[in-house]
């Protein structure tokens, strides 16, 4: 658990992140989001001291993070930025090792480990092992990166627009790697994003902040529904509204008796790409199956955009 | 077959030098003026034409596009026999037991080895071989310099008249040539890497420091030796021992002195542009991971600016085998010494004997320098973010 109390951060008379608190639950996501110039980066950065702030107290599993040295506190929270930030002199192998080896495990346990992690992200380890980071797609320095940021199996991992530097193809699928691995690993992890649609798709909670200020901080469907302010409003965009809202729910869900013609979608898609495929084939309702394969009934595009419509206060 | 722009270059300069310039000059004693000889004339009737032969052959492989490892193998064929033979002209030239004469290359001979260096050098560089490959090659030249000078057929050459009258002070001055070019780096790099530190992290220190080693580094060799003169003459009254360790107003200390000021700019301004090169991110990485700001100075930092800073070793190291010449002019030996009698003795051998060394030392110094550069940085390109 991370307990933020009346957190400031001032630099001069610029009141950069303003009296902020907020309570992230053990093995969640939460992702903290904003524009540029937000403080969003800079709330992140005071939970491992990298920033030191101004006034109010940061607890990890109720203990105050100003009772260890910084860098013996960032030595236990994993920590990936935008870009990567991998040692360029370093190979692969060297840069997942950098936090076992400041912490001095013994180099059978760095190796066991380093190849555990690369393996992880479907990274074969003699392959990749000795290669530089110039030597990398992006996308395989991105998971480098994580990969890490992860090598001292921390409690806590923070992330600074760990995808910003992704194209699509290769974001969504570094979203849904980090999401497995959240879960196999029960990590809490705290991400750092501008794209509410980033933020709506993996964060358990979300925190809104603008201006310094935490306008909102409640989960998706919540921020979807009742967005606090204007500003959260057109940070959702109320033209995606709907969609997102959609998104956040399985078709299995949705899921209605009777039978459809056609392709049929998988439970586990979500509710928005099912009302996708009806509206593009033109169809008023689509099979479901189950992992199976196993026909569980179907989704209609009334039942979806019934199902889109804000839910009651 | 297409024509090479160099090789149209280096036929034109073969081409002088083989029909206009002079190969050699004999002189009846050291300091009298030269009687220019042709290259045939120069050369026992069998060497004349057999160089021409291979100068031509060499001249026709570098006019036109051919594999750098053909022209590679005809510069080095050509520069052997260049060096091979300007001992037997010595030897052809002489008058038998005549001890006064002086037979010295000319400039067809330097013209000759300026073309087909450079010819060896191109080639070298389309071969784009690995450092350690170029140091053996030039482990290999220098070699080839030291069987050719050891085997005696030079012997003749007015060049190795004057060593073999100055054998002992040659070692001598030469070993204080590269005790002062390598003593004053080793300083400069002691102090101008953890100055080059302080000044990367404190922005008023960096302005102060550059600009002051900007404005000594504008101060000519012979006026810093001047300036030196009166602190360092004060200290040697005042202070007590400096004197016994060899500081005084003139010689080897104000040298020392000079040329470790000239080298601390390069050192201190590539550390602070190394340094100030390191990716933001690998930084700001380098702390989230949990490292001590040491930790990171040694591990991060300092590696990453590395080979720039190395590259400002190799700029200092080159300028102080040169700057080193310069020491001679206020007592303080090295090879300097032997240009500036030479000067006085308008005797052009004597200044050869100074100069050559010192040219061969820097280039020697650049290669393996640049090698060590590139052998530094196996992560070329960097991060791509």
């Amino acid at each position: 658990m991370i307990e933020i109390e009346g957190i400031t951060k001032r630099y001069g008379a610029a009141t950069v992140v303003n009296n902020v608190s907020l309570v992230v639950q053990p093995r969640t996501v939460t992702v903290i989001v904003g524009t540029s110039g937000s403080g969003k980066t800079t709330l992140m950065r005071m939970i491992n001291r990298l920033v030191e702030p101004t006034s109010g107290i940061i607890k990890l599993d109720g203990e105050d993070n100003r009772s260890l040295p910084g860098y013996e506190l960032r030595r236990r929270i994993g920590y990936a930025i935008q870009g990567h930030g991998l040692f360029p002199h370093r190979t692969v192998a060297q840069n997942i090792a950098v936090v076992p080896e400041l912490l001095g495990w013994d180099k059978a346990k760095i190796d066991a480990r380093v190849s555990e992690l690369l393996s992880l992200f479907q990274l074969d380890p003699d392959t990749f092992g000795p290669r530089y980071p110039h030597e990398l797609s992006g996308g395989q320095q991105q998971r480098i990166g994580v990969a890490r940021a992860l090598a001292a199996e921390p409690n806590v991992l923070l992330m600074d627009e760990p995808f910003g530097a992704l194209d699509p193809v290769i974001r969504s699928k570094a979203q849904e790697d980090l999401l497995a691995i959240q879960k196999r690993f029960g990590t809490t992890i705290i991400l750092v994003t501008h794209d509410m649609e980033e933020a709506i798709h993996l964060g358990h909670k979300i925190a809104v902040m603008d201006g310094g200020n935490l306008l909102q901080y409640a989960t998706p469907a919540e921020i979807l529904a009742n967005p606090a302010t204007d500003f959260v409003a057109t940070l959702v965009g109320t033209g995606d509204r709907p969609f997102r809202f959609l998104s956040l729910s399985p078709a299995g869900d949705a899921v209605e008796p009777g039978t459809a013609e056609g392709e049929a979608i998988p439970a586990s898609a979500t509710q928005r790409d099912a009302l996708a495929e009806l509206l593009w084939s033109g169809r008023p309702a689509l099979p479901v199956v189950n992992e199976a394969g196993k026909s569980i009934g179907r989704v209609t595009v009334d039942g979806l955009v019934k199902r889109a419509s804000r839910p009651a206060a | 077959m297409r024509l090479d722009k160099l090789g149209v270059v280096i036929a034109l300069i073969a081409g002088y030098a083989v029909g206009v310039a002079p190969f050699a000059t004999f002189r009846a004693n050291r300091i009298v003026a030269g009687v220019p000889q042709t290259l045939l004339a120069s050369l026992p009737s069998w060497a004349g034409p057999t160089l021409l032969a291979i100068i031509a052959v060499a001249v026709v492989i570098g006019l036109f596009r051919t594999p750098p490892t053909l022209r590679l193998a005809a510069s080095f064929a050509t520069l052997a026999a260049l060096f091979l033979l300007i001992g037997t002209a010595a030897d052809h030239l002489t008058p038998p037991a005549n001890t006064y004469a002086r037979v010295s290359p000319a400039s067809g001979f330097w013209l000759l080895l300026f073309a087909f260096a450079l010819l060896a050098a191109d080639s070298l560089t389309r071969l784009r071989l690995t450092p350690l490959l170029r140091i053996l090659v030039l482990i290999l030249a220098a070699g080839f310099i030291g069987f050719v000078l050891l085997s005696g057929s030079w012997d003749k050459l007015s060049i190795l008249k004057e060593y073999s009258a100055r054998a002992d002070s040659f070692w001598a001055e030469a070993s204080k040539h590269v005790t002062l070019a390598l003593g004053s780096l080793v300083a400069a790099v002691v102090i101008g890497i953890p100055l080059g530190i302080l000044c990367h992290r404190m922005q008023k220190l960096r302005d102060i420091v550059l600009n002051v080693l900007n404005i000594v580094q504008t101060i000519p060799s012979i006026a810093l030796f001047g300036i030196l003169i009166a602190p360092l003459g004060w200290i040697a009254a005042n202070v007590p021992g400096a004197a016994e360790i060899g500081i005084k107003g003139i010689g080897m200390a104000p040298a020392f002195v000079a040329l470790f000021l000239y080298s601390l700019l390069p050192v201190v301004a590539n550390t602070v542009v190394g340094l100030a090169g390191v990716p933001v991110q690998a930084n700001d990485a380098a702390r989230g991971v949990g490292m001590t700001e040491r930790q990171r100075l040694f591990k991060v930092e300092f590696p990453l600016a590395f080979p720039v800073i190395l590259t400002g070793v190799r700029i200092v190291l080159v300028q102080n085998i040169g700057l080193a010449t310069i020491a001679a002019l206020i007592g303080g030996g090295g090879f300097g010494v032997f240009v500036f009698q030479g000067i006085g003795q308008t005797a052009m051998d004597l200044v050869l004997l100074g100069a050559v060394p010192t040219v061969l030392l820097a280039f020697a110094a650049a290669i393996i320098l640049d090698a060590a550069v590139e052998l530094s940085s196996p992560f070329h390109s960097g991060a791509s973010a």
